[in-house]
């Protein structure tokens, strides 16, 4: 895996979200705790609403259009709701955020 | 016989020594350096020195008898200088030493901030016997004050020591909760409160700028302009590999020295343990790996096999007294589920991270009794799903039954003169008596004590009495709970953050047993509200507790876009408002709406353009028309007796005056004024929350009106001759809503609860009025800030733009 740095962890607040711009579309990167970040597609599968705007609690995140749950682990819409988004490579280093580079240019070819 | 160097002598490299003497006492002649002027003493044993629990002689683990015994040569105090990997010679000042092998152990050196004074005298790292040395000194002094920088294991250890000795200790952490490599946020809360008890003052989020003194260390200054005294401080944020010997070799280098599993660097005579090396992207900080290492690195060198390998590490403080355990990873990775488990009596919190049937993580506070049990799951990689169930509860409970504690019992356990409803002054045995007498339901003892007849915040209270007494002779009815986190109601949240002094969103997931670790989106907007609606001048509010409208102080459109709609107050502007309002709509391309609140939107904004038209507005003397908050909306009013010839009274000056004092705070739900000048009533005034008509005689108050998804008609609070006694009552009335009612009860919702007799009753006594009145006061002197303003400086503004941009990376 090739390995892009896109910013800091202490730029995305505690159970807070950031979006870093793709050519396909934006990734959000969901801050749940203290090191620990998840990066998915910023889309609801319902009615496109911007994941990283919804709030955050435990390992997911409610839409904040409607209100539809996702695993920020897997990316499948929780309860009676069905839908999924996709979620890609994260890692974090000496406080750097790092996103997968092949990741995220699939994304784009897709 | 070869010769072995070895440089630092530290707990590796001693007991490195001590496997290579038991095996082969007569194969290496052993030349040891250190930098200290000492042999190798055992410092995780400095604390118990620094609180004077241990002396120093009594942590000494390798004496000038035992080096003389093994026919060690020791060079202590003296730093070497470089190793020639040509020749095989350590060079040092005062001689070189040649060697067949080397072991580089050199340790790690404290990380310094480089504060501005960081170099004074009296500023100290918690690393050596000299540090510890220095702050018993300093500790000598009657009621000097020791500043430590650094919530973690060290600095927490170095505090408790320094206290111990008698000095006022202050801890600086710069994130939000101790120890947050190890622990959670609640233990962290929970390890604050104990250290708190002990007299040693912590501030987390601490934006330190500056040590300062003259010729000495004096004080430490915050960002905000406050400075606290210091004779000494403590520097314990980290460390880093001290490892330049490696480099300037020409080893090959990580962050460390890098070593294979053998613990041989790139060069094969050369060997490393301890913190100066690294081992597949991995630095070492606590001991039982060290130990590890020298034991593999022992083996090496007698050409025996062996391998290093990775494993779990556990935690504990060691501070007399708080109880904390913590292991294994209880952050990141997929399919991770927690379970957790509160005592808020005991104190106690345990969370255990379980993945694929098997426990990764445990963080303990409180009761740490079967921690090893924990951590022993977690080594050993069970399969714990047959125990899942009870799994928390420790070893004890396997295999057996087990009673999960009564929900009611503490309600049973209250003596008869417990108060129960506050308002009324209605004790237990009052409701025991009424239902002795025949009560069965809530209306009955209601109706017969009045207890939970004002207020109703006791109403689960009275219901737990009543449930307690009848069994199962009574049914528990109505108010459900806040959400899944919780099996408490709104009411009781409320009542119990204001009881027991809950400040923070962890000590009301700790001491009200929430069963999630941080909440979810339906109770962490409302605790939010409760918190800062209580205690406006201790909780900060959190905006990641928010909806998106109002952490991003607009409201989101269904494409994503946001409306910008400034206050106009009282419905009042002037053209060089509405030429902004125009310009600012060109440039960002919005869609323009007169709204039914007597203000203009702006529609389809970009996030990113937000601070940049909040800016623009700005510059034009505008503000947030908080359209998007559960706090105050809009004042709508008519034009009055300025101009209408029916008017009676300025109405348009009021409803100025009202939005003024009121603007800016936050409220269970959102709260919408109208003024009407005459009983014509243009501004619609009587279907508002709260709706002011006048009349010749002076005002008429409504309270509780709507016309959303229910339309109500306001009823009569009371009817004043003067604006200034207009104002009085509003905002009493707005401080009772805030700190009565249930998040999301409109107004007329919770009069419907409470009763308006209740209110009116209340707000009758002056001193009660003037009480609510000085409290919202407090409240606006902290909330009352325009929140675009706040936004569209730099700082601010950069963090409605995305993280990062890849359009370009992807491009090429």
């Amino acid at each position: 895996m090739s390995w892009i740095d896109v910013g800091a962890l202490d730029d995305i607040p505690l159970r807070g979200a950031r979006i870093v711009k793709t050519k396909a579309g934006c990734v959000a990167l969901f801050r749940t705790d203290e090191a620990e970040v998840f990066a998915t597609s910023n889309t609801c599968a319902h009615k496109n609403g911007p994941l990283a705007e919804g709030i955050v609690h435990g390992k997911q995140v409610t839409c904040p259009l409607h209100n539809w749950v996702y695993s920020l682990e897997t990316g499948e819409a929780q309860g009676a709701d069905e839908g999924h988004i996709a979620t890609y490579p994260v890692k974090l280093e000496a406080g750097r955020i790092l996103l997968d580079a092949a990741s995220i240019e699939a994304r784009s070819a897709a | 016989m070869e010769k072995l160097v070895v440089i630092g002598a530290g707990m590796a490299s001693g007991r490195l020594l001590e496997h290579l003497f038991d095996a082969a006492p007569e194969k290496f002649e052993v030349t040891l350096f250190n930098a200290e002027p000492r042999g190798n003493y055992n410092r995780i044993m400095l604390s118990p020195v620094l609180s004077g629990e241990k002396t120093y002689e009594e942590i000494v683990t390798h004496d000038d008898a035992w080096y003389a015994q093994h026919k060690v040569t020791t060079r202590f105090g003296e730093r070497v200088s470089g190793i020639d990997r040509a020749r095989k010679v350590v060079t040092s000042p005062n001689g070189d030493v040649p060697y067949d092998k080397l072991i580089i152990a050199t340790g790690s050196d404290p990380f310094i901030i480089p504060f501005p004074g960081h170099d004074l005298p009296g500023v100290v790292a918690y690393r050596d016997l000299e540090d510890t040395n220095a702050m018993v000194k300093a500790s000598s002094v009657r009621g000097a004050h020791a500043v430590v920088i650094g919530g973690g294991l060290l600095g927490l250890e170095a505090a408790a020591g320094l206290r111990l000795r008698g000095m006022e200790v202050t801890v600086l952490h710069n994130t939000g909760h101790l120890m947050d490599r190890q622990l959670d946020e609640t233990a962290g809360y929970l390890l604050q409160k104990d250290l708190e008890r002990r007299g040693i003052k912590v501030i987390t989020k601490a934006t330190t700028k500056t040590i300062a003194g003259d010729g000495k260390v004096e004080k430490v200054t915050f960002e905000d302009g406050s400075e606290i005294p210091a004779d000494i401080v403590v520097m314990a944020v980290g460390i880093r590999p001290s490892c330049s010997l490696g480099t300037e070799a020409g080893l090959e280098m990580g962050r460390a020295i890098k070593v294979d599993a053998q613990m041989r660097s790139s060069d094969p005579d050369i060997l490393c343990v301890g913190e100066c090396l690294e081992f597949d992207g991995n630095l070492f900080g606590l001991v039982a790996p060290l130990y590890d290492q020298a034991k593999v690195a022992a083996k090496t060198l007698l050409g025996e096999d062996d391998a290093f390998k990775m494993r779990e590490l556990s935690t504990k403080l060691k501070v007399t007294g708080c109880d904390l355990f913590s292991a294994g990873d209880f952050a990141d990775g997929p399919n991770r589920e927690d379970i957790v488990f509160r005592d808020p009596k005991r104190g106690v919190y345990k969370r255990l991270v379980i993945e694929d049937d098997r426990l990764v993580g445990a963080v303990m506070y409180g009761d740490t009794a079967d921690a090893n049990w924990f951590f022993g799951l977690i080594k050993d990689g069970t399969d714990i799903e047959e125990m899942r169930e009870t799994l928390i509860y420790g070893p004890a409970f396997q295999g057996g039954g087990g009673a999960t504690a009564d929900p009611l019992a503490a309600v049973a356990a209250l003596p008869p003169e417990a108060e129960i409803c506050g308002c009324n002054g209605v004790c237990k045995g009052d409701i025991l008596k009424s239902i002795a007498g025949g009560a069965t339901t809530l209306d009955d003892v209601k109706a017969q004590t009045k207890a939970s007849a004002s207020c109703g915040t006791c109403t689960g209270l009275v219901e737990q009495v009543l449930a307690v007494t009848l069994g199962d002779g009574f049914a528990m009815p109505t108010e459900k709970p806040v959400c899944n986190c919780t099996d408490l109601t709104h009411e009781d949240v409320r009542r119990l953050i204001k009881s027991q002094e809950l400040k923070s969103q962890p000590a009301v997931w700790q001491n009200l047993a929430w069963k999630t670790p941080n909440g979810c989106p339906t109770c962490r907007p409302a605790i939010n509200y409760y918190l800062l609606a209580d205690w406006p001048l201790e909780y900060q509010d959190d905006g990641q507790s928010r909806f998106v409208n109002e952490r991003n102080h607009a409201n989101i459109q269904k494409d994503g876009t946001y409306s910008v709609m400034p206050r106009m107050w009282g419905g009042m502007t002037t053209p060089d408002e509405l030429i902004a309002v125009a310009q600012a709509a060109k440039k960002y391309d919005a869609a323009v709406k007169v709204t039914g609140g007597m203000r203009i939107d702006l529609l389809g904004i970009k996030k990113e353009d937000l601070p940049a038209i909040w800016a623009d507005l700005n510059a034009a003397g505008m503000v947030s028309g908080h359209a998007y908050t559960k706090g105050l909306r809009t004042v709508k009013t008519c034009v009055g007796s300025d101009w209408c010839r029916f008017g009676t009274q300025d109405s348009t000056g009021l409803g100025i005056k009202l939005e003024k004092r009121l603007w800016g705070s936050w409220t269970p739900h959102k709260v919408k004024l109208g003024v009407s000048g005459c009983p014509r009533n243009c501004a619609e005034a009587t279907c508002k929350d709260i709706g002011i008509i006048c009349v010749d005689s002076g005002y008429q108050i409504g309270v509780g009106g709507a016309a959303g998804m229910d339309v109500k008609e306001v009823e009569r609070l009371v009817d004043v001759a003067t604006e200034e006694e207009v104002i009085e009552w509003v905002v009493a009335f707005m401080q009772m809503y805030r700190e009565n009612a249930k998040y999301l009860d409109r107004a007329y919702k919770w009069l419907n609860k409470v009763g308006l007799d209740w209110v009116k009753e209340v707000l009758a006594d002056p001193a009660e009025r003037q009480a609510l009145v000085a409290r919202f006061d407090i409240s606006q002197s902290v909330y009352q800030k325009d929140p675009w303003a706040e936004r569209a400086v730099p700082s601010e503004a950069v963090k409605f733009q995305p993280l990062a941009d890849l359009t370009q990376e992807a491009a090429q």
